[in-house]
């Protein structure tokens, strides 16, 4: 079967309408078929239904995505509350140490960020694999950093990514590869993004899971949840009304 | 002596600007020694073989074993001189035969 590929962390700046269609139809030319823009926490569902019909024009699926920054995890507590019901995507930069143990043991959380290219400011480590992968979360690798960043840093980022997709690999944590992009032309194919991953020692299957079914996955997983028929996984409302 | 596989890759040089032959085939192995080095350079046995300016396209010979290299390499490139690019693969092909039809160039 065809692989749908997925680029879930685009970031064009979305008060910019013209910037955001060009990305939207880059992305579309590029292959994919479904992609997720990160929104500001402000955002509102008629500038969602906007992107989404943006995007339908252009023959790709559209998923709503914010990026929650907390400094602490009661304000990450507090946001997840706030946007779950609202968002299709939650991801979380985790900064702290706190912040990511309480974004990998929270099940609304869909994925973690680790934007450090120090491996000892990552965070994750085993404890927070072992947690993540009783939570559902997955493991977002931005490939831009790869390719905006040179020499040493980016021998200690590869380096980082190593060790992190290792540990991600031991504990079943699911890895999403995206390109965390503004610029249209930092923008890659799936299959380029995929050979990226070679430079973290990620074989080529996985790497292709990563741009495909693993965020494809999620999606339809999110979407299912946030369906009003939705009950719990397994059961949904299939008729209502008072002879039921 | 066992022969060497060979793949050749069609290449898109998306940019506003034009770049000569020798331009990109410095960006190309500027990349590659970026990423692994010379010696790993000297087991990819990059050549190129076509390249047209005006239509922004390019045909590249690699070793059969380094393709994954060459293209993590090529995703890289992101300024020529100093103007932005990228490079995207197209197709990739044992032969310039099969590759012409898949391209249709």
């Amino acid at each position: 079967m065809k692989r749908l590929y997925a680029d879930l962390h685009l970031c064009p700046n979305v008060i910019d309408k013209k910037q955001t269609a060009q990305a939207i139809a880059k992305a579309s030319s590029l292959g994919y078929r479904l992609i997720a823009i990160s929104l500001p926490l402000k955002t509102e569902d008629r500038e969602i239904k906007e992107l989404q019909s943006f995007c339908k024009t252009a023959g790709v699926d559209f998923a709503s995505r914010i990026d929650l920054r907390p400094r602490t995890p009661d304000e990450l507590l507090k946001n997840l509350r706030r946007f779950r019901r609202k968002f299709e995507i939650i991801a979380v930069v985790c900064e702290s140490k706190n912040v990511a143990r309480q974004a990998a043991k929270d099940r609304r959380v869909d994925l973690l960020n680790y934007p450090s290219p120090d491996y000892r400011k990552s965070f994750f480590d085993e404890a927070e694999a072992g947690l993540a992968s009783n939570s559902l979360a997955s493991l977002e690798i931005d490939t831009k950093s790869l390719l905006t960043l040179e020499g040493r840093a980016r021998i200690k980022l590869m380096s980082s990514l190593r060790k992190e997709t290792a540990v991600a690999r031991q504990f079943h944590v699911p890895i999403i590869i995206s390109s965390g992009v503004s610029d249209e032309k930092l923008m890659r194919k799936p299959a380029e993004l995929a050979s990226l991953a070679s430079l973290f020692n990620l074989n080529q299957a996985s790497a292709l899971d990563a741009v495909s079914t693993n965020p494809v996955a999620m999606v339809k997983r999110n979407r299912e949840k946030l369906d009003a028929r939705f009950v719990a996984p397994g059961i949904r409302i299939i008729r209502g009304g008072k002879d039921c | 002596m066992k022969r060497v596989r060979r793949r050749y890759l069609a290449l898109e040089i998306d940019s506003e600007a034009v770049f000569s032959s020798t331009d990109f085939m410095d960006a190309v192995y500027g990349a590659v020694l970026k990423l692994y080095g010379e010696y790993g350079a000297s087991q990819t046995g990059l050549v190129l073989i076509g390249y047209e300016m005006e239509q922004c396209f390019a045909v590249l010979r690699v070793a059969h074993v380094a393709v994954e290299m060459v293209r993590a390499a090529l995703a890289t490139i992101t300024r020529i001189g100093d103007k932005p690019v990228a490079v995207h693969v197209l197709a990739v092909s044992g032969t310039l035969k099969a590759l012409r039809t898949k391209t249709g160039k």
